[in-house]
């Protein structure tokens, strides 16, 4: 028997993700990988795995699995309740498995998804350096086909060979991440001249909701529209987080599945350490914006970097 | 022999974009293919993707180990002595057979009235162009390819296909593109061509690259069929 993980519910969108698809942008691959990159790395971390190993996200909840070997497993990110073989399991803290358990996750009481990691990472054949599902490419996952997890397949995973470290995050030094609202941090860039300075003042002013149709590729807001002075531009390349305003006025922030080049105006792109609380954003959540240098950015995340590595997490009792 | 111009801005706090004049023409084409190849010497380490498309160059970089002024100033002192003579790479020439019909290209008929031209005219400018690969982007192995003659130009639908197939030949205002896959669009389809435009497990996965040129051929449904096409 394949040593891994059988899937007994799909949950209602289950991806593996790792690190993301870099280097291949110029052939119109986008890069993927966790839409909250803390949380994603937090997962590998509490499991003493490598950056970036492979873990899955889970959307919103629902996903049932029963281990085909022992092994370690921790969940973060979205407050996602778990069971293992129905006796409640902490979030934030590495559980040992045996084979035959049953792992069961129920629905985001607040955020959109959770990270489940498992130690040594979940495996899969690479595709473009990475096992990144990515569904509008039609690229990675464990068909290589961006398809996402399913019903009956076995998710592979190493088997434990010797007892690990089990950790815990205490709730203090666990990321925050906003309930219902969020605020995001603007780097000003791209075409951001050929707004007018009234059309900032009330794009910083307000407050968007962020729509159904936002997902993976893109973040749809909803709220007082702002033009640029020129309504298209020469398709160009499109970083993570880029603002991009359509015709209609209506900010969609650019997400991990991006399309690698597009042809409407922008007005920068958000800060990558609040686009983790996006990520973690339900659909009529409430977002507005604020402005950040670049070089305040810059220091932000190293710092940040500076805390996350510091942080030791506590080891967990039996 | 110009100096080139070129205008550097923020695209977010890990990017940078190059513009390279308004303008996508060949000369702009050369000058990022020749930016992209002296960045990848200076600051490659730091690099992370590069995104050249129609007349700019976006450069993500990792913003742990460099920062923006670095990667500004690398870049500017790269394109310093960057003068225009003549391309340095013009591509490699790729021919695509294309089955021009109504059959193979369901918007064939409708280009013809809206732009005047009978479906035999517009089938000849089509071919008659060996066009730039400009940029890839909106699906794995889309490249963007100008630019058409300005009599066989046409807007988009105005309702994009939920379903395009595979190998659909299409133009949208000057532009000109072969599906990979299916996917939705919203250009207008004027044929199919048979070669797989991305193919994973193939290296380089794309039979063009960005600065290469296309030539597009015509063929009969039963050459394209015999070349391994579908209908």
């Amino acid at each position: 028997m394949k040593s891994g993980f059988k899937v007994i519910k799909a949950g209602i969108l289950s991806l593996l993700q790792d690190g993301g698809r870099f280097g291949y942008s110029h052939l119109g691959l986008c890069s993927g990988g966790p839409m909250d990159k803390e949380a994603f790395r937090w997962s590998n971390r509490l499991c003493s795995n490598p950056e970036n190993s492979g873990v899955i996200e889970v959307s919103v909840g629902g996903l049932v699995m029963e281990a085909q070997c022992s092994c370690c497993i921790a969940l973060t990110g979205a407050d996602i309740p778990m069971h293992i073989n129905r006796n409640w399991a902490a979030p934030w803290q590495t559980h040992l498995i045996e084979s035959g358990d049953r792992v069961e996750l129920g629905y985001a009481r607040s955020g959109m998804r959770g990270y489940l990691a498992v130690s040594g990472g979940f495996r899969c054949e690479k595709i473009f350096g990475s096992m990144s599902t990515v569904p509008r490419d039609k690229l990675g996952g464990s068909r290589q086909d961006g398809s996402a997890i399913q019903v009956g397949e076995v998710l592979s995973c190493p088997t434990l060979q010797t007892l690990p470290q089990r950790y815990k995050l205490s709730e203090e030094v666990r990321p925050v991440r906003p309930q219902g609202n969020a605020k995001l941090r603007v780097v000003l860039g791209y075409q951001h001249e050929t707004f007018d300075l009234d059309k900032k003042q009330l794009f910083f002013a307000s407050e968007y909701t962020l729509t159904k149709d936002s997902d993976r590729t893109g973040c749809r807001l909803k709220g007082p529209a702002i033009m640029s002075n020129v309504g298209g531009i020469f398709s160009e390349g499109i970083c993570h987080g880029a603002i991009q305003f359509p015709p209609d006025g209506q900010p969609i922030v650019l997400m991990c599945d991006r399309p690698t080049i597009g042809g409407y105006p922008k007005l920068g792109s958000v800060f990558s350490r609040d686009m983790d609380k996006l990520g973690q954003l339900a659909h009529g959540g409430k977002v507005t914006f604020d402005t950040i240098d670049i070089e305040t950015a810059r220091l932000a995340l190293l710092s940040h970097e500076e805390e996350f590595l510091a942080i030791k997490p506590e080891p967990a009792e039996l | 022999m110009n100096q080139c111009d070129y205008k550097i801005s923020i695209a977010g706090e890990n990017s940078i974009i190059i513009y390279f004049g308004d303008r996508a023409c060949d000369k702009n084409a050369a000058l990022i293919a020749d930016t992209v190849n002296k960045l990848k010497i200076s600051i490659g380490r730091f690099i992370i993707d590069y995104i050249p498309s129609y007349a700019s160059l976006l450069v993500i970089y990792d913003p742990i180990s460099t920062d923006h002024d670095l990667i500004k100033m690398e870049i500017e002192k790269s394109l310093k002595n960057l003068v225009f003579t003549e391309p340095i790479s013009d591509g490699i020439l790729v021919e695509l057979p294309v089955y021009y019909s109504s059959e193979s290209g369901p918007d064939l008929h409708n280009l013809s009235k809206t732009v005047g031209l009978s479906t035999r005219e517009i089938i000849e400018l089509h071919q008659s162009i060996d066009y730039r690969v400009y940029a890839m982007g909106f699906a794995p192995g889309f490249a963007y390819l100008g630019e058409v003659d300005r009599r066989i130009a046409a807007p988009r639908q105005d309702t994009p296909r939920l379903k395009v197939p595979a190998g659909s030949v299409a133009i949208a205002d000057r532009q000109t593109a072969v599906y990979p896959c299916q996917s939705p669009g919203g250009w207008n389809l004027i044929g199919l061509c048979p070669k797989t435009m991305f193919d994973a497990a193939k290296t380089p996965p794309t039979p063009i690259q960005v600065g290469d040129r296309v030539r597009f051929r015509q063929v009969t449904r039963r050459e394209y069929i015999a070349l391994g096409g579908e209908i």
